[in-house]
C-alpha cells in the first residue's frame, strides 16, 4: 500500500503491534541533556533498573551552561547543581556526555548531525522540543517529557499513538535576502500554533530540496511551533554528501548498505496525505514575529497589526494581549522597531552557515551604539570552524560578543537574559511572554536580519543597508 | 502514579489561549533534580499581577483548571505538568491541548480533557457566578457534571485503563520486553552507535 516517508518510518519500528493499545515503537537514538533527564535516572535507581542502551545514548550539557569564562565553575548554585547530577548520572550509568570544555560539546541538536549519529530513517527522541530538527535528514524525531526519557532509558522504546501526516510542498525560488527561517515563519503564520497538533509535517517542493542540510534544520527545527512534535524532509544526494565522513556515519559496506535504504525513504508518488498545505517560494520576504506566539508574524515591510480588524474574538483577545506585552502600537511599520539586543544563535540557527550569512553582512560595519548583540555557536565545533574562518574577528570588530557554545539566550536559564522590557531581535525560536529573560520582549527573525537590524538599531534587512 | 476514577472539587477559569508552558512554569524555574516544589513557579510571571485570576481568593484550592485552547504549548517540559500537580490540580480542561503536554500529563496523571469550545465557555461563566461551584470530572464515566449539567469527553480507552489503575507504562513495556529483544536482533548493522565515540 501506498505510504508516505513518517509512515514507512513508523512501519520499520514497530516492536509490538496491538488491537487497543498504543504501537511500540523502538528508539534508534535518545539524545540526554541536563534539564529534563535528572527525574528520570531517579526513577531508574529507585526501580532498580538500568539503561538498556547505553549505546544508543549520548548527552552533553547546553541548556544552563554560560557562554563567558568556562574554565571557571558554574556561578549560579543550582545551574551548577543540575549540570553535577548530569555528570554523576552518566557516570553511574555508563553513558557517554559531552561536557562543558568538550571539543564535542554544543546543543543536542547542532551536536548530533555534526557527529553524524542522526541519519535517515532511524527514530529520534530528546526531552526537548526542538528534536524535530533531525527530521532534516528524514528522520523521524520528536520532543518527549521525562517521563518518556525514564521510559526510553529504560526500554529504549516508546508506546505511541500512530500520528497523522500532513505535506507542506513548497514551490519555486526564494528571492535574495529569503532564508528557510522566513519559510517555516511564513508556515507557522499560516497554519496557527496549533495546525500542526497530531500530525507529522512533511516539506516537500522544489524550494525545500534547494535548501542545504543546515537550512534544513532550520525549518524542521520550529515544526513543534506549528504544533507539530515532528517534521521531516526526504534524504537526497544533499543529505548523503552531508553525512559522508561524519565521525558516525556507515563506511565500507554499512555505507552502501545505507545508502541503498536512505534512497528507499521518500512519500511514494499515490500516498496519501490527511492534509496537504502549499506556499509559494516566490511570494516569500523576510519574516519577522510582532507578538507573543511564533504564529504571530508578518513580513518586514508589514505594520503593526490592529487587534480590531481581526475577525476571531479569541485571536483578537491573543493580539490584544500580544501588543500589550510587547509594547507596540498597532499601525506602527516593523521597520520602526528599535531593539536593544540581537541574539544570533540557538538550535534554530546557531549553525556555521548562519554565522558565515550574518559575518557577510556585518563585515567591515559597525553594530549601532544602541545595540548589544550576541553570537553564541550552537557547539564547540562550530565555534572552533568560525574562529578557522576568521569569523569570530568579523563580529567582534563590528562591536558584537563573541560567546561559547550552549542554548544561551534563546531561553535564558544561564545569565544571558533580556532585562524586563529589554527589546530583541533573535534567531531562536520562541517569542513567548518571558521567555528570553522575565518581561523581554523578543521577535524572531533570520541571521539575515539579525544582522541588518544589529547595524541600523531597528529591524531591518539586508536590502535595508 | 496515584489512580485517577473521580475527582469533584473546585475549578478556576483561565480564559486564555495559547498557554504555553514557558508560561505555565518559565524557565529559571527548571532547574530542580527532583518532582516536588515547583509550585512556586506555576505562572510566575502572570501571578505577579494581583489582578490575575491564580490570585483571586474566591478560588483558592480549585483543583480543576478550565483553560482556553491550546493549551501547553510549546516547549516539552514534564515541569509543566509537576508544577499544575505540585499546585494542587487533578485535572485541566481545554478545548485543545499541545501533543507533548497531554501526552505528559496522561504519564504523570494529570487527567487532560478536552471539550467543545461552547462547553468551556460555559462552565467558564458557571464558575465565575459561583467560584465554589462543585465540579465533578468523572474518567469512569467520561463526563464533566456541574449543577444540573452533564458534558461527555471522549478519550482513548487504553489511556483511561492506564489512569483508573494508575499503571506505570515502562512496567507495561517490560512485560513484553522479549519482543523488544528479538526486534533488537533484526536492527540493520549500519544504524549508528554512540559508543565508542568517534570524533
Amino acid at each position: 500500500m501506498a505510504a508516505t516517508l513518517a509512515q514507512k518510518i513508523w512501519a520499520d519500528h514497530i516492536v509490538r503491534e496491538h488491537t487497543g493499545e498504543p504501537d511500540l515503537i523502538y528508539i534508534d537514538l535518545h539524545l540526554i541533556h541536563e534539564v529534563t533527564s535528572p527525574q528520570a535516572f531517579d526513577g531508574l535507581r529507585l526501580a532498580n533498573r538500568k539503561v538498556r542502551r547505553p549505546d544508543l545514548t549520548i548527552a552533553t550539557e547546553d541548556h544552563n551552561v554560560p557562554t563567558l569564562n568556562i574554565d571557571r565553575p558554574i556561578a549560579d548554585p543550582v545551574s551548577k547543581l543540575q549540570v553535577d547530577t548530569l555528570r554523576k548520572n552518566c557516570a553511574e550509568f555508563g553513558l557517554r556526555l559531552h561536557s562543558l570544555g568538550d571539543v564535542e560539546q554544543g546543543i543536542v541538536h547542532v551536536v548530533g548531525p555534526q557527529l553524524g549519529i542522526t541519519q535517515p530513517g532511524m527514530t529520534i527522541v530528546c526531552g526537548d522540543s526542538h528534536t524535530s530538527t533531525h527530521g532534516a535528514f528524514g528522520a523521524l524525531a520528536f520532543g518527549i517529557g521525562t517521563s518518556e526519557v525514564e521510559h526510553v532509558l529504560a526500554t529504549q522504546t516508546l508506546p505511541l499513538v500512530r500520528p497523522k501526516t500532513m505535506a507542506i510542498n513548497v514551490e519555486g525560488t526564494l528571492k535574495p535576502g529569503v532564508t528557510s527561517k522566513d519559510i517555516i515563519l511564513a508556515i507557522i503564520a499560516k497554519i496557527g500554533t496549533g495546525g500542526g497538533q497530531g500530525y507529522v509535517l512533511e516539506y516537500r517542493g522544489s524550494a525545500i530540496r534547494a535548501l542545504s542540510m543546515e537550512s534544513r534544520m532550520t525549518v524542521c527545527n520550529m515544526s513543534i511551533e506549528a504544533g507539530a512534535r515532528a517534521g521531516l524532509i526526504a534524504p537526497d544526494e544533499t543529505t548523503f554528501a552531508y553525512l559522508k565522513d561524519k565521525p558516525h556515519a556507515p563506511k565500507g559496506a554499512d555505507w552502501d548498505a545505507a545508502i541503498a535504504y536512505w534512497k528507499s525513504l521518500k512519500s511514494d508518488d499515490d500516498a496519501k496525505f490527511d492534509v496537504e498545505i502549499n506556499l509559494n517560494a516566490d511570494e516569500l520576504a523576510p519574516f519577522v514575529t510582532w507578538g507573543t506566539n511564533p504564529g504571530q508574524g508578518l513580513p518586514l515591510s508589514a505594520k503593526v497589526p490592529n487587534p480590531a480588524e481581526i475577525s476571531d474574538p479569541e485571536e483578537r483577545g491573543a493580539a490584544e494581549r500580544a501588543l500589550t506585552y510587547m509594547g507596540l502600537t498597532a499601525g506602527t511599520p516593523l521597520k520602526n522597531i528599535k531593539v536593544d539586543t540581537v541574539f544570533l544563535g540557538s538550535c534554530t540557527n546557531g549553525r556555521i552557515e548562519d554565522l558565515r550569512s550574518a559575518a557577510d553582512i556585518l563585515k567591515g560595519k559597525l553594530i549601532s551604539k544602541e545595540v548589544r548583540m550576541l553570537v553564541v555557536p550552537g557547539s564547540a565545533r562550530v565555534r572552533l570552524q568560525a574562529e578557522s574562518e576568521g569569523l569570530d574577528k568579523v563580529f567582534i570588530d563590528a562591536g558584537a560578543e563573541w560567546r561559547t557554545a550552549g542554548c544561551s539566550m534563546c531561553l535564558g536559564m544561564n545569565p544571558d537574559q533580556l532585562a524586563p522590557q529589554e527589546r530583541s531581535a533573535s534567531t531562536s525560536n520562541r517569542n513567548f511572554e518571558g521567555r528570553q529573560g522575565k518581561g523581554g520582549r523578543t521577535h524572531l527573525v533570520s541571521p539575515l536580519v539579525a544582522a541588518a537590524t544589529a547595524i541600523r538599531g531597528t529591524l531591518s534587512s539586508p536590502a535595508d543597508l | 502514579m496515584d489512580k485517577f476514577v473521580t475527582h469533584v472539587g473546585t475549578a478556576l477559569p483561565l480564559r486564555r489561549s495559547n498557554v504555553d508552558t514557558d508560561q505555565i512554569i518559565p524557565a529559571v524555574y527548571l532547574k530542580r533534580v527532583t518532582k516536588s516544589g515547583f509550585e512556586d513557579g506555576l505562572f510566575a510571571a502572570w501571578r505577579n499581577d494581583p489582578e490575575f485570576v491564580l490570585n483571586n481568593p474566591e478560588y483558592a484550592g480549585a483543583t480543576v483548571l478550565v483553560a482556553g485552547v491550546d493549551f501547553g504549548t510549546g516547549s516539552s517540559r514534564e515541569h509543566a505538568v509537576w508544577a499544575l500537580q505540585n499546585y494542587g490540580f487533578k485535572a485541566v480542561l481545554s478545548s485543545r491541548f499541545a501533543d507533548i503536554f497531554r501526552g505528559n500529563s496522561q504519564k504523570a496523571g494529570l487527567l487532560t480533557v478536552v471539550l467543545p469550545q461552547e462547553s468551556i465557555e460555559a462552565i467558564w461563566s458557571a464558575i465565575e457566578a459561583d467560584p465554589k461551584l462543585s465540579v465533578t470530572v468523572d474518567l469512569e464515566a467520561k463526563n464533566v457534571r456541574y449543577s444540573e449539567v452533564s458534558v461527555p469527553f471522549e478519550i482513548d480507552d487504553y489511556t483511561r485503563w492506564r489512569l483508573m489503575e494508575g499503571l506505570d507504562d515502562i512496567g507495561l513495556t517490560l512485560k513484553n520486553i522479549d519482543e523488544v529483544t528479538v526486534f533488537e536482533g533484526k536492527r540493520a548493522a549500519f544504524k549508528p552507535k554512540t559508543l565508542p565515540a568517534l570524533s
